[in-house]
């Protein structure tokens, strides 16, 4: 099938991400990628675990002393539900249809947007109450580098999903872009992944101590 | 868009080069950067060894010498070694799997300027206040004390090129899994096929951990973080793990290629086939796999402890039994054949004694207690040496010969080939064998100079002269080079007459979309059994039909410009130059600019017409 | 030919080898020499591990020798193609086990004994331990049950195990004394521990003197961080401890020449340098203990040991270590200052 095809509900192949070569090889290139991004987090999260509460001297705020669950527990909620509309956008794409397909979309991105608010919220509640910045021991070190590259993909994902969703906006769907829609929401799913692990190592084991 | 006939002037193929996504063309690339870094590198190891011939020398001081040996160590391996390799998986691979390009062209474009403009980087720390100078492993307790931008200039440059590195894997990763012509499956595939694809999986995770390493080093040298300020909480070892789980699997990422490269003119120059062809693969698949699971050898005396020590002796010494599988393979499959002493042939028989002996010193470093005494000293560095010169630069120099002619259409002069090999082979053993003992002596690694009266004076002096016959190798094939060119002989599909794989099969150099039509692949060296069947080359497996190509673009050079220009402004922010932050918010701004452009822009590439094909000549598949 | 030539070159290796490790009488550096346990240990592994490699490089080129000159090519014929042979993968996967397996067995028991150091984290225990505390470029050495300390030149018992924890205060260094022992890493982050034996004969052949070195890249002196190691009797090095430990306060200079320079070094060098033995904390050590330094090997780690390049090392030391942490603390001097300094520190003894 060519890429550039105009086609309709009745033409539409039932895996439109992987229907042409260059799909194919978008949609493995990017499951390897994310095998790469993998060993990268878990890089981040064994620095993590190693500097955990690791501070200069006593007068520093330890992880028990700072995480709050509640809030955490919004920003997860938040994530985890918009990789489940991610889901949805991915169906109505399956099914060709475009408008859903972006509904659901606008309403991933506004949740992401949520997150993303949250973090920056929790991130500031730290530095000014708690003194807990990025310079000020390896601990916060630790802690700001594996949660901010995460945020730092949160906030790549939801500029590339966007720019997705403004540049189709007039045309549809075609085996063009179909490819380039369904890989963004892969990404999704790994940035979702990726902080539930960040919310149980990070903030759960952290609350233990 | 039917340029590719038509003849051009200089400034048109300097852009044609700039914007190519061509894999034959961006090998091009690959191996001239490569090869000048390979220059580079090469000059800065003479330095070492004049410095070292005699007791006391005063030709480079003490510091410029820890510049050197960093950027000696750092240069070869990341921007001459692999990119040297990644040319021959360019030109080679895709051919040998009969595909028409990378899975990827633009990402592959992307892969070398990304490569590229970090080399540039990292290279400019000589004229902008000093190299990097903590050695190529940069331990994070020196790194973070050496003063200056030298080891700023190493962890972004790196980066920079690192980014590049990881895409060219995912890049031949996609391309082997998805594009292979009909009926080449995974157990018809060349060995050097083979080996591309475990050292691209390699590199996929294993230059994640470098990323990592590198970006907490460079918040704390540059953005106040504590990784390693133990003062602050910070550990030192992490930096350790961090490198060398990239760091061994490293070691095999360049040395698998190379086995797929001796693999290949084994059993060209031999008329036969591999022996052992599906032992090797598995051998292959094996190293890759243990690789990631040896890194703490290189941290015998971190002090780990008896029990971490044990294990990773034990596991590194499991390495040697897939790789002696390898050289016996190799053997037996000149044993019964019928051996042509090319100049490829003398690299690939020079090889074996080589790397055995590289080999076997690495498993006596790997026996933990006793590397206690090896560690750190020049036993070490001759056993790297014997491996990385006597395995991975010996393939570099074969492939090159071997494949020159299926790269440019010319042949290399062989004479001037083999003089080349017997100054650069007895210059090697020369240089490195006496180290293994100098070591033992007790002569520590990385020193700028030893005291006389030691017992090394004479020892050095050997290893130096050694040195200048490599050196004399290096710039003869150069030499090679210029007259090849310039007498400038077209050869045929097959020059070496003994092909194999279906790179032989198509002409030299291939027409850019290599195969006019995809070839029908009935076994393993597909072109022989074809050739032993009396047909002159491959049998089609598709009617003539239009061919779909990419694009060119220059948004690859402007992505890595980008982040070339960011770079100066992290690393000088420091300095609370006025200048920096813009400068890095402005790279930025270029990288991301030029990828939104990319994502924006359809580009859907063009099609060459039936018709248009059937008058090119000379292009039967 | 080339393989005949190689041949050659190894055995004229070898001599050299013997040549340049066989004179007595000389401080030892080579681990090729082992002087202790340890070195025994190890230089045992070595040959191991060479007798079976030897074997296997011997195999291999017996094939290639073969290969070489019996493949040629002569004609035009196309070899039979053969696919492998499972009897002979077997094989050369099997013996490359076996041999392996006996390599790894002894590695694995020489690993755990290396690093066997229980002994010295007993609570009454009457072990000798020694804390090294390694700087950029040189190296500090505490007694903790002696409650002495000394710089540069380590003093030790022979024959008998003697522990050694070890530490970095700046940068990465490792500690190493090639002729005793293999090296262990000194960190910034923890302390590493091991042991090491002196030989009583072997450290009597060596004069007494063995070469220590440091093996980590740790700047640009890197190579210069040397120092040496005086094996001596357990009674000696009772002796030598005693003696270290009368010296309570700084020693009054015997001429007028070292009085004066004993008057400069109290004005400016004091403050950095010790001249008596005792323990004080780790921070606060950050030049060598000086308290007998008229009687150590080396200038620095590495100068001959005479008033002449004492005074080249203090009119200069950026020349002799260059990034060395001495440069620029103290002004400077005239020779007429350094000579009297310099009278003084060679005084410095607590032997007589």
């Amino acid at each position: 099938m060519q890429a550039e095809e105009k086609l309709t509900y009745e033409t539409w192949p039932a895996s439109p991400e992987k229907s042409t070569l260059e799909a194919k090889n978008k949609f493995l290139g990017f499951w390897l990628f994310l095998g790469g991004e993998t060993v990268l987090f878990a890089s981040l999260f064994a620095t993590y675990l190693s500097l955990k509460d690791k501070v200069p001297d006593s007068t520093h705020h330890l992880a028990k002393d700072i995480f709050s669950v509640p809030l955490t527990l919004v920003a997860t909620m938040l994530l985890l539900t918009s990789s489940l509309t991610s889901v949805y956008a991915m169906y109505h794409m399956k099914n060709f249809a475009f408008k859903k397909m972006m509904i659901w979309l606008g309403i991933t991105v506004l949740l992401g947007f949520g997150f993303l608010g949250l973090e920056i919220y929790e991130f500031n509640h730290y530095v000014h109450e708690y003194g807990h910045t990025f310079t000020s021991s390896a601990f916060a070190s630790a802690f700001y580098t594996l949660v901010g590259f995460h945020g730092a993909h949160v906030c790549f994902g939801l500029g590339w999903i966007l720019a997705l969703m403004i540049r189709n906006y007039k045309r549809g769907l075609n085996l063009y872009n179909a490819p380039k829609f369904y890989v963004a929401s892969l990404y999704w799913h790994f940035i979702d992944v990726v902080w539930v692990f960040i919310f149980t190592v990070v903030y759960l084991m952290g609350m233990v101590g | 868009m039917s340029t590719y006939a038509q003849k051009k002037g200089f400034g048109a193929t300097v852009w044609d080069y700039l914007t190519t996504v061509d894999h034959k063309k961006i090998a091009i690339l690959y191996l001239i950067a490569g090869g000048l870094f390979f220059l580079i590198g090469g000059l800065e190891a003479v330095f070492i060894r004049i410095q070292l011939a005699v007791p006391n020398n005063d030709f480079v001081s003490a510091g410029a010498f820890n510049e050197i040996i960093t950027m000696h160590g750092t240069t070869m391996i990341f921007l001459a070694a692999m990119p040297l390799l990644f040319a021959f998986m360019n030109a080679v691979m895709p051919l040998q799997i009969g595909a028409r390009d990378v899975a990827f062209p633009f990402v592959n474009a992307l892969g070398f300027w990304l490569f590229f403009f970090g080399g540039i980087f990292l290279n400019l720390s000589w004229f902008l206040g000093g190299a990097p100078d903590a050695g190529w492993t940069s331990y994070a307790s020196l790194a973070i004390h050496s003063k200056g931008h030298g080891v700023d200039f190493y962890v972004l440059g790196l980066q920079i090129s690192g980014f590049g590195t990881l895409m060219g894997g995912i890049n031949f990763l996609v391309t082997i899994i998805n594009m292979r012509a009909p009926g080449m499956t995974y157990m018809r595939m060349p060995l050097f096929t083979w080996s591309t694809f475990v050292a691209s999986a390699m590199i996929l995770f294993a230059f994640p951990p470098l990323t990592v390493g590198l970006t907490l080093m460079m918040f704390d040298r540059l953005f106040g973080a504590n990784f390693f300020e133990v003062a602050m909480g910070g550990n030192t070892i992490i930096w350790e793990h961090l490198f060398w789980v990239f760091g061994h699997p490293e070691v095999y990422i360049l040395i698998l290629p190379a086995f797929g490269i001796f693999s290949e003119i084994f059993s060209t120059f031999s008329r036969k086939r591999l022996f052992g062809y599906s032992s090797m693969v598995f051998a292959t698949v094996l190293i890759g796999f243990l690789g990631f699971m040896v890194w703490a050898h290189h941290m015998f005396t971190t002090g780990l402890g008896p029990v971490a020590n044990a294990i990773f002796a034990v596991a590194t010494m499991a390495i040697g039994v897939p790789t002696g599988i390898k050289i016996f393979n190799w053997l037996f499959t000149m044993w019964g054949g019928s051996v042509k002493f090319t100049t490829p042939m003398y690299y690939a028989f020079g090889f074996i004694p080589s790397f055995v002996c590289g080999g076997v010193t690495g498993v006596m470093v790997a026996t933990a207690a006793a590397d206690y005494q090896y560690h750190d000293t020049y036993f070490v560095v001759a056993h790297f040496h014997y491996v990385i010169v006597g395995g991975v630069v010996l393939a570099l120099l074969a492939g090159t010969h071997y494949w020159w002619p299926k790269m440019f259409g010319t042949m290399l002069n062989e004479t001037l080939g083999k003089i080349t090999f017997w100054l650069f082979f007895i210059g090697f053993h020369l240089t490195f064998f006496i180290q293994h003992f100098l070591g033992l002596w007790g002569m520590p690694r990385r020193v700028f100079t030893f005291l006389p009266g030691q017992g090394f004076d004479a020892a050095n002096m050997v290893s130096s002269v050694g040195a200048a016959f490599m050196s004399a190798g290096v710039i003869l094939l150069l030499l090679n080079i210029v007259v090849t060119q310039v007498k400038n002989v077209k050869v045929g599909n097959d020059p070496w007459e003994d092909g194999r794989t279906l790179e032989w099969a198509i002409p030299s150099p291939p027409p850019f979309y290599n195969f006019k039509q995809l070839p029908l692949v009935r076994g393993l060296d597909a072109l022989w059994l074809e050739k032993m069947e009396g047909k002159k080359g491959m049998t089609p497996a598709e009617p003539l039909g239009d061919i779909h190509m990419p694009n060119a673009s220059f948004i690859p050079f402007m992505i890595s410009l980008g982040l070339f220009i960011a770079a100066f402004g992290a690393m000088y922010h420091v300095n609370d130059k006025p200048w920096a932050i813009p400068v890095l918010i402005l790279g930025l701004a270029v990288t991301f600019g030029s990828m939104l452009v990319r994502s924006l822009k359809d580009d859907h590439g063009f099609h060459i017409h039936k018709e248009e094909l059937q008058d090119e000549k000379g292009a039967e598949a | 030919m080339k393989r005949l030539a190689n041949w050659r070159l190894v055995s004229l290796f070898a001599m050299l080898a013997l040549a340049l490790s066989g004179c007595s009488g000389k401080p030892f550096v080579s681990a090729l020499r082992p002087a202790g346990e340890v070195a025994d240990i190890q230089y045992d592994l070595m040959k191991l591990s060479t007798y079976i490699m030897v074997g296997v490089i011997i195999i291999v080129m017996v094939i290639f020798i073969i290969v070489f000159f019996r493949f040629r090519r002569k004609d035009d014929r196309i070899p039979k193609q053969v696919e492998g042979s499972h009897t002979l993968e077997i094989i050369w996967t099997v013996i490359p086990i076996l041999l392996l397996l006996i390599l790894a067995v002894p590695t694995v028991s020489a690993t755990f004994k290396l690093a066997d150091v229980k002994e010295m984290d007993k609570k009454d225990s009457d072990a000798l331990v020694i804390k090294v505390r390694s700087h950029l470029y040189w190296w500090d050495f505490e007694y903790e049950k002696q409650k002495i300390v000394t710089s540069q030149d380590l003093v030790v018992p022979t024959d008998e195990k003697v522990y050694f924890d070890l530490k970095s205060l700046d940068v990465k260094h490792s500690f190493w004394i090639p002729a005793v022992g293999g090296k262990l890493d000194t960190n910034t982050d923890n302390i590493n521990k091991f042991w090491l034996v002196f030989d009583d004969k072997k450290a009597n052949e060596a004069g007494n003197l063995f070469y220590g070195k440091c093996a980590e890249l740790c700047g640009p002196s890197h190579a210069l961080m040397d120092f040496k190691v005086k094996a001596i009797s357990r009674d000696q090095f009772d002796a030598w401890v005693s003696n270290m430990k009368a010296v309570k306060e700084p020693e009054k200079a015997q001429t007028d020449v070292a009085a004066q320079g004993q008057e400069i070094f109290n004005k400016s060098c004091i403050g950095c340098h010790a001249v008596t033995p005792d323990v004080k904390p780790e921070a606060a050590r950050v030049a060598p203990n000086l308290t007998n330094f008229g009687e150590r090997a080396r200038v620095a780690g590495i100068l001959e040991h005479n008033k002449e390049e004492l005074k080249n090392w203090i009119k200069n030391p950026e020349t002799y270590k260059p990034g060395n942490e001495m440069t620029g603390k103290y002004p400077d001097m005239t020779d007429e200052q350094l000579d009297a300094l310099a009278e003084y520190l060679m005084g410095l003894k607590v032997q007589d």
